[in-house]
């Protein structure tokens, strides 16, 4: 049965809104993500005691950090119905298409968020010499999307599993490995004095096609996890 | 339209739950579900909606000259079960609502029905303050919402006072689709067109 | 198996093996030809369990189709099998990096390949662990199989060719491509990667058919 796009669109933005208010009223994801950032970045901050980071450990740090702090957190939003049971009726009476899309486009949200707490901070606490702001926000965004695409299908196999504590991050770091040092390079780049937007290029494809190609095999495999 | 389940068995692990049940309700009919706790109600009930797949067997639903099978059932179902569980971080209208948008209903006459199902008033309360009976009286509004052809209900008058089950036995008389009911207690179902006895099936062979 | 195949199997790892040490090694570096005389074995074993990881997410893919639990149960086999070759190849490149590159690891992009390559076997068999329900654990798994195939592709084939590195066929690598090799070479390597598949289907095919009669027989005793 088809069903028009902007039922589609309707759908997936309810799932998000639902997402949305029920963080809001709770606050599980967003707060453990946020002490996870500042934890982590006040404890690098604090061990390096002012010295000044070279802009390759900057990127790599940058990103770790923005790695770890968003595991904490991706998996929320399929854990959560899982364990309040909610799926059932999710289940039931949405289409699961709909389910997918909402709860990536609400991983995306709070990736935004993180980025825009993380950088800022890092930039403060730690340093960050950006040469071109282009390329650096360019290569954040795009490498943040990345994140989202990957690891939407990761977080909803493991709220299937019975066993959940560690399995994110174990499942999570061979698949996002590649866009994680495409991220560093392309950010490494962005901080080099001189550096042409042009020469990231290569970075942004490689992150581009990634995320693509990780965004559709969620879209053809959710339903095999989401559903038994 | 009818609803066909064909030879379902049902096995996890090697515990074997449902041995070859065969039925065939038509619209307007009631298919009871009745025997002894773990005897396999609840998965007989999650394998028509398609929640379950079977061991063996099929479940089928025809509409309009149309076959319909697995989980192409579901935006045709309404569920409660003691299994279901709604979001207690929103209002009771805000579940109805967002259960509506994605079963592709518009909540309009909103406060009509909550008032029909007895929880009129209680609609900007969140549902984690709503007592169990209150639970299963949205549960019910949000099945019926969508007036599904097939209706499953899961113990439906667990928790309920007597106002409720009389709003059950009301719901199910009035039914113009296929109702499915599966209860502890066989007086609920004695109307049904077509009794499956789950206790029958469990001690001696197929149905 | 067919008992030609198997003689086929001994006679080619004779071959090899006798080869590799008798005919010119398969490419001139800085560090002396010798050292790459494990090119021989180190790249066959990569190169299989690649494709041990393709046979894992084949298999899941087909227990998705028809929902047969032994499909499952194949790409399980193809998959403990394949991490074997993988910590083969990733000990025996590391035994070369020893000898080529003075340090037993670089970080190359090739050679952190292998160990991403390691680390989603593990994640595999880690998730595969985490679910009890034997149905669900096929259906997860074989997604799980889709994910790292496509991480897997990536990293080994296009990563190395983006960024610089130690190995033959990077960028800024002078001594030549990786794909063309000298006739030579090719008599040697050639048998080489048809020995280890044909041994590696050897195996597979064993541990099918001994888990099938395991299950068969755990069935008679119900």
């Amino acid at each position: 049965m088809r069903r028009s796009s902007l039922i589609w669109r309707a759908r997936s933005l309810a799932v998000l809104v639902k997402d949305i208010k029920s963080e809001l009223r709770t606050r599980y994801a967003a707060g453990a993500i946020a002490m996870f950032a500042v934890v982590t970045i006040v404890a690098i901050g604090f061990s390096l005691g002012g010295i000044a980071l070279d802009i390759n450990l900057q990127a790599i740090m940058l990103w770790l950090s923005i790695y770890f702090a968003a595991a904490a957190g991706l998996g929320q939003s399929f854990i959560k119905e899982e364990e309040a049971k909610t799926s059932l009726a999710l289940r039931i009476y949405a289409p699961s298409g709909a389910v997918y899309n909402g709860k990536l486009l609400f991983n995306l949200i709070i990736l935004a968020g993180l980025g825009l707490l993380i950088v800022p901070l890092f930039a403060l606490l730690i340093g960050l010499n950006v040469a071109s702001y282009g390329l650096f926000l360019t290569i954040l965004t795009a490498g943040l999307i990345g994140l989202a695409c990957t690891t939407t299908l990761i977080a909803a196999i493991v709220a299937r599993a019975s066993v959940k504590s560690t399995l994110f991050t174990v499942m999570a770091f061979p698949i996002v490995l590649p866009l994680l040092v495409l991220a560093i390079k392309g950010t490494q780049k962005a901080l080099l004095a001189g550096v042409l937007f042009s020469d990231g290029i290569g970075e942004l494809l490689g992150l581009s096609s990634y995320s693509a190609v990780m965004l559709i095999a969620g879209m053809l495999l959710f339903d095999y996890v989401w559903n038994d | 339209m009818r609803l066909i389940i064909d030879r379902v068995s049902k096995s996890f692990q090697s515990r074997n739950v449902l041995r070859s049940i065969s039925a065939e309700v038509r619209d307007g009919q009631l298919l009871g579900i009745v025997g002894p706790n773990g005897s396999g109600k609840s998965t007989l009930v999650k394998i028509v909606a398609s929640l379950i797949r079977p061991s063996q067997g099929r479940v089928e639903f025809e509409i309009d000259g149309k076959s319909i099978a697995g989980s192409d059932i579901r935006p045709y179902i309404g569920m409660v079960s003691p299994e279901l569980f709604l979001y207690d971080e929103l209002t009771a209208f805000e579940n109805a609502r967002f259960l509506a948008l994605m079963g592709g209903v518009q909540l309009s006459e909103s406060r009509g029905l909550f008032d029909e199902f007895g929880i009129g008033g209680r609609e900007h309360d969140l549902v984690r303050s709503f007592s169990s009976g209150m639970k299963q009286r949205l549960k019910l509004l949000i099945a019926m919402q969508r007036k599904p052809a097939i209706m499953l209900l899961d113990e439906p008058t667990s928790n309920l006072d007597d106002s409720g089950k009389a709003l059950v036995r009301k719901l199910v008389d009035s039914r113009e689709g296929i109702t499915v009911m599966a209860s502890n207690d066989r007086t609920e179902v004695q109307d049904a067109a077509v009794i499956i006895d789950l206790a029958r099936s469990l001690a001696g062979g197929p149905r | 198996m067919h008992m030609i195949w198997k003689l086929l199997v001994l006679v080619l790892f004779i071959w090899v093996i006798i080869g590799a040490w008798l005919f010119e090694p398969p490419m001139m570096g800085v560090e002396g030809p010798e050292v790459y005389r494990i090119f021989y074995f180190h790249v066959p074993v990569a190169l299989v369990t690649f494709f041990a990881y393709g046979l894992a997410m084949y298999n899941g893919l087909m227990y998705l189709n028809n929902r047969r639990l032994e499909y499952d149960d194949r790409s399980a086999l193809a998959a403990a099998l394949g991490t074997i070759f993988c910590a083969l190849a990733t000990l025996s490149g590391s035994v070369f990096a020893k000898f080529a590159w003075r340090s037993f690891w670089n970080w190359d992009p090739r050679e952190t390949s292998i160990v991403v390559l390691l680390l989603i076997y593990l994640a595999y068999f880690a998730l595969r662990s985490a679910v009890a329900d034997a149905e669900r654990r096929a259906a997860l798994s074989a997604v799980y199989s889709v994910l790292g195939f496509i991480s897997a592709v990536f990293t080994i084939f296009i990563w190395p060719r983006l960024t610089p590195g130690l190995h033959p066929g990077a960028p800024g690598d002078s001594s030549g491509k990786f794909i063309s090799m000298s006739t030579a070479a090719a008599i040697v390597f050639i048998p080489s990667l048809l020995a280890f598949t044909i041994l590696f289907v050897w195996i597979y095919s064993l541990s099918v058919r001994i888990s099938r009669l395991e299950q068969e027989r755990a069935e008679k005793e119900i």
